[in-house]
């Protein structure tokens, strides 16, 4: 378990360094409130997302600014939009952590299987993330979810949604896995396990898994944000669940019923920031542990002068 | 010029570089030496004692967080009292450079003649006609045949590119010339040759040179002076005879038992026991004193001034003192 | 290993994601449920059942899936038949491309404008690095970045039809359409000014992002170095040996960016109704018609496919140490 422990003091070394660091807390704080906001959606409004808002004569609100409705108006059908809101975060943020995951998994699975195997296995790994490269994504995903909803298959639409963004964007995780494996697995102590005859799975588990870890956590937290990127515009073209919608379906719903044309902007700027709000987090966060454990090269030969000291400047 | 007055003149030369959270690095300090025209001056010491940021130091070509102070005076002009502007017109047409690595130090999209033709442009020391015709000839010089000037450096060997760089150094036929471990990326065989090229240039063209290297056979080859640095200090410094002869520092001693025989050029620096000591936290005595075999004890708190041991022979010890002490 | 060998493995890489295309599109097509024979014709068009025989004889439906459906279809498609649209009754070949130059021209002016704007800021950037410029330009690629494409597009067209007067959408006014193209060009400008400055604006940070960090790179070479001793001052610097070798990289990147522009178009042609491939992909996909979309993946994925291949033969001609090696 010697790998391991290293590990968590590979983390614990990483966090006391993260902790430093302004953008990537700004990154872990914006996420965490969303993930909070989810978690406590039912307690944050008195209304559900389907129930319609009335004034005293009993008529619907429809499209009524938040000055009217606070804290965030109605929309055209009289739902009252802050509770869209954070139900909404719930289903964003599910479609986005599940497909992410999977693409994690994916990703490292394979890319551990191609860099340690090499051989065959590498060489069709590789073909086949450099196709997907090229295929445009978002005509194939939406080609996909048509095509398998058209099916009629069992499987509610924001399962749909997550398998297919979780199957298709693993590519990048898994050339990224794959090339750091290949970096560990030229150094001694692989070559010293192998020879004591220890088995390929002991020594992935024991040697080569804990030090590819850390650049897991971070690539997946960057596949988040694109999941959830990803997520909010399949539903916005009207691929969501219209009966669970997520933010993406909130802004699907705003821009056909015409809240541009109503000045109703209390209904499409809200589900558009929160996107904002955790992609960005995501992307910070992911840039900063990345940058942590790769740190580029710094400084370049134009940053400008020495700086001469004149006899009799202080220094 | 005469022989007896220096081409370059450096005084008191010391750069520190500022790091992050307030830490600064002593790279250089209380650097001193000459170097006479026609001559050859050698820079010896373990990587990360301040030889090359010692001549970065004089072109002035280190990074922003570097500071500079002393003296460099160059034909009598101080070259860190210039603007950026003037010290430009000095880089190459005065002073060129060979790097380590002539692969990344040469551009690798553009063909080499126009390469070494964009230093004489720059510099506008011929029309663009007469400037090829000096490219062909720099490449004949170093032993290139001129129709390969247009091809890429990655078309070219080691060795050969390495040549091409001596041909671009010499493009502005400057006075003097840096050589920054010319030698240490290339195979044996090909350094003998590399080295047997500056020394007939140096011979054809008459210029000085100041050679970097840790490789004391290519010092004794080459050099008619030797400054040895330690810890950014200079440790030693004289005639390549002095130092060989009569070395007078504990790690002259050693570097030179290190190295022991001066008939197999190509044998690299043994180690000596220990490790040069980090530029952020350098020892408050001599700075060599950790690692040496012969220390006092005021070496632990005093550092020690260089002194004139011979005819200009010149070295930083307290044993020399001691030495002097008892004799008298 | 010459440069002939290294344009015929990019050709074979090229033909090859095209057949795994026209794979996944068959494959597709044909696991649809019910009648592939309705499948062509459409949903709720009567048929006799001789007629509907005939078809299916027609389209070897009568034969083996593989290979001889698979072979007749291959056939089909590269002599452009794509089928017949359901919703539009027309053949999909055609309809696409009367809607290719609408979108040609809107990702063109978008791309061009991101690229240009995106490496000068990147360069600027990433040689002034760490200064305001430089954490301005980061600040700002990073919530670009960020930032849902159509949702860009959404707040655009609000502000810009709201506070500019410009128009909510469409390629041209109403009165203008079905006029000589060079009596229209001010109108068809106006139209085209939101969609695309959504496009520059988010590919804008991307190309800088990259161009940033290639400069930076290429300004810690060593032979940059070379050219400080040379004597050369910062512009020549930049302009002779920087340059180049930071762009470089910029031209693989651009021709995999066209996937993602793709993708742009298709949001943000919905959103300002723009009357292109990307907006004819979305009703396809609300209507239904699968042949019409189809259709459009495959020409959308092989022109990006194509485009890739034209980008990597521009770069043996750019950097030479491709084209001898």
């Amino acid at each position: 378990m010697e790998a391991w422990q290293q590990l968590r003091r590979n983390f614990r070394e990483l966090w006391q360094s993260f902790r430093g660091n302004r953008m990537g807390v700004i990154g872990l704080g914006l996420v965490i409130s969303a993930l909070i906001v989810a978690i406590l959606a039912p307690w944050l409004t008195p209304y559900s997302p389907q129930q319609v808002m009335r004034d005293e004569n009993g008529r619907g609100l429809t499209f009524a600014p938040p000055a009217v409705h606070p804290p965030l108006g109605t929309d055209d059908g009289g739902h009252d939009v802050w509770a869209q809101l954070v139900f909404g975060a719930r289903i964003s943020l599910t479609v986005g952590f599940l497909a992410g995951f999977i693409a994690m998994f994916v990703g490292s699975f394979l890319g551990i299987l191609a860099g340690y195997f090499g051989g065959w296995l590498d060489n069709l790994l590789m073909r086949i993330t450099d196709v997907l490269l090229v295929i445009p994504d978002l005509p194939l995903m939406l080609v996909l979810v048509a095509t398998i909803r058209q099916m009629q298959l069992k499987i509610s639409p924001i399962t749909v949604l997550i398998l297919v963004i979780g199957l298709l964007y693993w590519t990048s995780t898994a050339r990224l896995v794959r090339s750091q494996v290949l970096s560990i697995k030229e150094r001694q102590f692989v070559a010293r396990a192998r020879a004591i005859g220890a088995g390929h799975a002991h020594i992935i588990r024991k040697h080569i898994l804990p030090q590819v870890m850390p650049l897991i956590v971070a690539n997946t937290v960057l596949i988040l944000s694109t999941a959830i990127l990803i997520e909010s515009g399949l539903a916005f073209l009207g691929l969501g669940d219209p009966t669970k919608p997520s933010w993406g379906t909130m802004l699907n719903f705003a821009f056909d019923r015409n809240a541009i044309s109503n000045g109703a902007w209390w209904f499409y700027l809200p589900p558009g920031l929160a996107i904002v709000w955790v992609s960005l987090g995501c992307v910070l966060l992911g840039n900063v542990l990345e940058e942590m454990l790769n740190p580029r090269l710094s400084g370049h030969h134009l940053e400008g002068e020495a700086h001469i000291i004149k006899p009799g400047e202080q220094q | 010029m005469s022989e007896s007055t220096p081409l370059l003149s450096v005084r008191h030369l010391s750069t520190f570089f500022e790091l992050s959270g307030n830490v600064k690095a002593y790279a250089l300090e209380d650097v001193s030496f000459d170097v006479y025209p026609y001559q050859t001056l050698g820079l010896v010491g373990e990587s990360g004692c301040g030889k090359s940021t010692t001549l970065m130091s004089i072109l002035r070509l280190l990074p922003p967080n570097a500071h500079i102070s002393g003296q460099v005076l160059f034909k009598g002009v101080d070259l860190l009292a210039l603007s950026e502007e003037e010290m430009r017109a000095y880089r190459w047409k005065e002073i060129a450079l060979i790097f380590q690595s002539a692969m990344n130090a040469l551009n690798p999209v553009m063909r080499v003649d126009e390469q070494i033709l964009e230093a004489i442009l720059l510099h506008r020391l011929l029309p663009r006609e007469q400037a090829w015709q000096r490219v062909q000839e720099l490449l004949d010089l170093v032993g290139i045949a001129p129709q390969r000037g247009r091809q890429y450096p990655f078309q070219f060997s080691g060795g050969m590119r390495q040549r091409a760089m001596i041909a671009m150094a010499l493009a502005c036929s400057p006075s003097l010339l840096f050589a920054d471990e010319p030698t240490t990326a290339l195979d044996v065989m090909i350094q003998a040759q590399v080295l047997e090229l500056l020394k007939n240039i140096q011979k054809r063209l008459g210029l000085a040179i100041v050679l970097v290297t840790h490789d004391l056979g290519v010092v004794a080859e080459l050099c008619d002076q030797v400054v040895v640095l330690y810890g950014g200090k200079v440790a030693e410094y004289g005639s390549v005879d002095a130092i060989y002869n009569s070395p007078q520092h504990p790690y002259t001693q050693k570097l030179l038992e290190a190295f022991p025989d001066l008939h197999r050029p190509t044998a690299s620096l043994a180690s000596i026991p220990g490790t040069p000591p980090r530029l952020t936290d350098l020892p408050s005595g001599c700075r060599f004193e950790p690692r040496c075999f012969a220390r006092l004890e005021r070496c632990r708190h005093e550092p020690p001034a260089l002194r004139e041991v011979g005819e200009k022979h010149y070295a930083a010890c307290h044993l020399l003192e001691e030495k002097e002490n008892l004799l008298e | 290993m010459g440069s002939g060998n290294y344009l015929l493995r990019k050709f074979a890489f090229a033909l090859l994601t095209i057949f795994v295309v026209v794979i996944i599109n068959f494959v597709l097509f044909r696991i649809l449920p019910g009648d592939p024979v309705r499948a062509v014709i459409g949903r709720n068009v009567k048929i006799s059942a001789e007629v509907q025989q005939s078809l299916r004889e027609q389209f070897g439906l009568d034969k083996p899936v593989f290979p001889d459906q698979f072979l007749m279809t291959i056939r089909q498609w590269a002599s452009g038949n794509l089928g017949v649209s359901w919703s539009l009754r027309r053949p999909v070949a055609e309809i696409l491309i009367s809607k290719l130059w609408n979108t040609l021209l809107l990702i063109g002016l978008g791309q061009i404008l991101s690229i240009f704007f995106g490496v000068l800021l990147g360069l600027l950037a990433g040689w002034k690095r760490k200064t305001a410029l430089d954490a301005g330009a980061l600040t700002f690629s990073l919530i670009a970045w960020a930032t849902p494409t159509f949702w860009l597009g959404i707040i655009l067209l609000a502000a810009g039809s709201t506070w500019l007067g410009l128009p909510t959408g469409g390629i041209l006014s109403p009165q203008n359409v079905g006029k000589p193209l060079h009596t229209v060009l001010p109108d068809l400008a106006v139209h085209l000014i939101l969609p695309t400055l959504t496009l520059t604006i988010l590919y804008l940070g991307e190309y800088m992002l990259i161009m940033r960090s290639s400069i930076v790179e290429t300004l810690g070479e060593d032979y940059i170095l070379t050219a400080k001793a040379k004597g050369l001052n910062q512009w020549q610097i930049l302009w002779r040996h920087a340059l180049k070798n930071a762009m470089l990289p910029i031209v693989t990147i651009i021709a995999l960016n066209l996937g993602f522009t793709v993708s742009g178009a298709i949001y943000i042609e919905t959103v300002f109704s723009y009357d292109g491939l990307g907006k004819l992909f979305q009703t396809a996909l609300t209507k239904q018609d699968y042949p019409l979309l189809q259709g459009a993946f495959l020409l959308l994925a092989v022109s990006v496919i194509l485009a890739n291949m034209l980008a990597d033969i521009l770069y043996t001609i750019l950097d030479p140490r491709v084209k001898a090696s």
